[in-house]
């Protein structure tokens, strides 16, 4: 096969640059900032193998992060495991959890499935919020020796493989199909598709990312209330981001995420807090009702439109 | 004994007007135009601000309230389906069931930003002078406030039955429910049938948001949480039956209100529990048929 430098370069480059970041830099500021957009990568991706190839929209994406989380952070720390036995066991729970909720939930079609998974996710929440009131810290020992690189790198090798995963999916029969069950269902069915094995299969594989990256949060947070990581907010802002981005691409979360971590930090400084949700609502409107391929299709667009005219310039 | 549990029917069935009245218009959008509006809730949240400064700025009695945040509801609703849901009339009929999904979750996303900024995040209360004031009828306290409030709940829904199966109007919403192409071409203007019915949902929206802001408080993010419950009651009326989602409504605010008594703090993760294995092993609802 032929390798395509063109393509693999920046990559690579791109890969090198976020690898040397901490070298480089010791602001906590920026390193956080690269974390929680690698985070968002990563959590993106995951919702967009079930809400972008599969099609089914999951509003119920925290319960998985919050399982894995939750999950990672007793094995590691109540328990005293290591913790890549912790981020295995929280991902594990997750796609367990899935699987309990997955064949059930799939009996419900279309917006039922919605309602289900955004219902789920709320359950939860409420519970660990009565059963475990009180906000879940590090020993004093690991606070002590606390530092971001670490976790950044963690988070930079999930959502690289996060990706890599899209991309395997992407390119695989299991891809094809479940483009068939999110542009028709009955017609993927009536043409051999298994839809009910293909959008289980999409739910656990999207599943275990989502508690990958929960056990990643639960490595980075000193301190957090245990409720709090099955806020649906866990949720909504996977989904901006994949919509935003470009659903069902490969590169939307990417972009989206980077725009996504950027604007929230750079509207914190002008706009009182939150107002960058507002923002993003009014993308997402956009993209849901004008640019059906969000940011990518836009640059796409764009690109073309530059080199189109360029070269008629040319000749 | 007898007067905690007659206590605790009467509070239920309080709250269960209100969870009625919220999930009759969500009820009717669903049914008539297959959106399921998850902005629903931010409708009541804007309703309750709306009589808040009407009775804080101008010192309106909330219940003459009604008509006026009513109507601007209904401008509202009717803003919002033309602008942004009746675009999605383009899409073929999967996409635009999703797609108006979509579309309502970024309106879920905007108006409690807007009700920051314009309201701050303090707790409001719409507190008239009699809103503390209670009478007894064989030893049980009945709120004058939440008794008002359920009787404007079953005059709305009795109006809206009404409506629905006497006016020429109502017959149109009820032909585009079953089947709107054949609507259609029995010359229904469909297109105006969904705008009226999804105006009229934000207006009972609002309304019942001033219920809210009597008997509860009002913040911004108060949205997705009365979301939730309307779909609650959605599912255990069954979906798109108008009447089922009053007395569903009714149901809930009753078991909510008896279950706390056994089960404290576990009451709200209850509610959504029944919701889970009503959606499992009866999808079609208690009130719904097969």
């Amino acid at each position: 096969m032929a390798v395509d430098w063109k393509k693999i370069l920046p990559i690579v480059g791109i890969l090198i640059f976020l690898i040397f970041v901490p070298l480089v830099t010791s602001r906590t500021d920026v390193l956080t900032w690269f974390f929680l957009t690698l985070l968002y990568i990563a959590l993106s991706q995951s919702w967009n193998i079930i809400g972008g190839f599969a099609g089914q929209v999951n509003l119920g994406h925290a319960a998985f992060f919050g399982a894995g989380a939750l999950t990672a952070r007793y094995i590691w720390l109540h328990f005293g495991l290591p913790f890549p036995l912790a981020l295995l066991g929280g991902a594990v729970a997750a796609t367990l959890f899935a699987m309990l909720i997955g064949l059930p939930a799939f009996r419900l079609k279309g917006i039922y499935f919605v309602i289900g998974t955004l219902v789920l996710a709320e359950i939860l929440r409420l519970v660990f919020y009565t059963i475990l009131p009180e906000a879940d810290v590090m020993p004093m020992k690991l606070l002590g020796t606390y530092s971001l690189n670490p976790r950044y790198y963690l988070s930079l090798l999930f959502a690289v493989l996060s990706v890599a995963a899209v991309y395997w999916v992407s390119r695989s029969r299991l891809g094809m199909g479940l483009l068939a069950v999110r542009e028709d269902e009955e017609a993927a069915e009536a043409s051999g598709v298994n839809t009910q094995k293909h959008k289980l299969v999409a739910f656990l594989i999207s599943t275990f990312m989502a508690g990958l990256t929960g056990g990643i949060y639960a490595y980075y947070g000193a301190a957090f209330r245990p409720g709090g990581l099955f806020e649906p907010v866990w949720t909504f802002d996977a989904v901006i981001i994949v919509f935003v981005g470009g659903v069902g691409t490969i590169i939307g979360p990417i972009i989206g995420s980077v725009f996504f971590v950027l604007l929230k930090q750079f509207l914190s400084l002008y706009l009182p807090g939150g107002m960058h949700v507002a923002v993003f609502g009014v993308l997402f409107i956009i993209v849901v009702l004008f640019l059906p391929e969000g940011l990518v299709e836009l640059i796409t667009k764009v690109r073309h439109r530059l080199l189109g005219e360029s070269s008629q310039i040319v000749s | 004994m007898f007067g905690l549990v007659a206590q605790t029917l009467v509070n239920g069935i309080n709250v269960g007007a209100m969870y009625g009245l919220i999930a009759v218009g969500l009820s009717l959008t669903f049914g008539v135009m297959k959106i399921l509006n998850v902005a629903h809730g931010e409708f009541l949240m804007v309703g309750g601000y709306i009589a808040f400064w009407l009775f804080t700025l101008i010192g309106l009695d909330p219940f003459l309230c009604l008509p006026f945040v009513g109507v601007i509801l209904f401008v509202l609703g009717a803003l919002s389906y033309k602008l942004l849901f009746s675009g999605l009339a383009k899409f073929h009929e999967e996409a635009k069931v999703k797609n108006s999904l979509l579309v309502a979750f970024g309106l879920f996303l905007i108006f409690p930003q807007i009700a920051r900024v314009l309201w701050t995040s303090d707790e409001r209360a719409i507190t008239p002078a009699y809103s503390g004031e209670s009478f007894a009828i064989l030893g049980i306290r009945v709120g004058y406030v939440p008794l008002a409030g359920l009787l404007v709940a079953v005059v709305i829904i009795f109006g809206l039955h009404l409506f629905l199966t006497k006016t020429y109007f109502g017959k149109s919403v009820r032909g585009t429910t079953e089947n709107w192409k054949a609507a259609k071409l029995m010359g229904i203007n469909v297109e105006r049938t969904y705008l009226i019915t999804f105006a009229v949902g934000a207006a009972l929206a609002g309304i019942a948001g001033i219920l809210v802001g009597m008997m509860q408080t009002v913040t911004p993010d108060m949205g997705m949480p009365w979301t939730l419950k309307a779909l609650i009651v959605l599912v255990l009326a069954g979906i798109g039956s108008v009447g089922g989602a009053f007395f569903a409504g009714l149901i809930l605010g009753i078991v909510e209100a008896v279950s706390a008594i056994f089960i404290g703090p576990y009451t709200m993760a209850l509610g959504l529990v029944i919701f889970l294995l009503i959606l499992m092993f009866r999808p079609q609802g208690l009130f719904g048929k097969e």
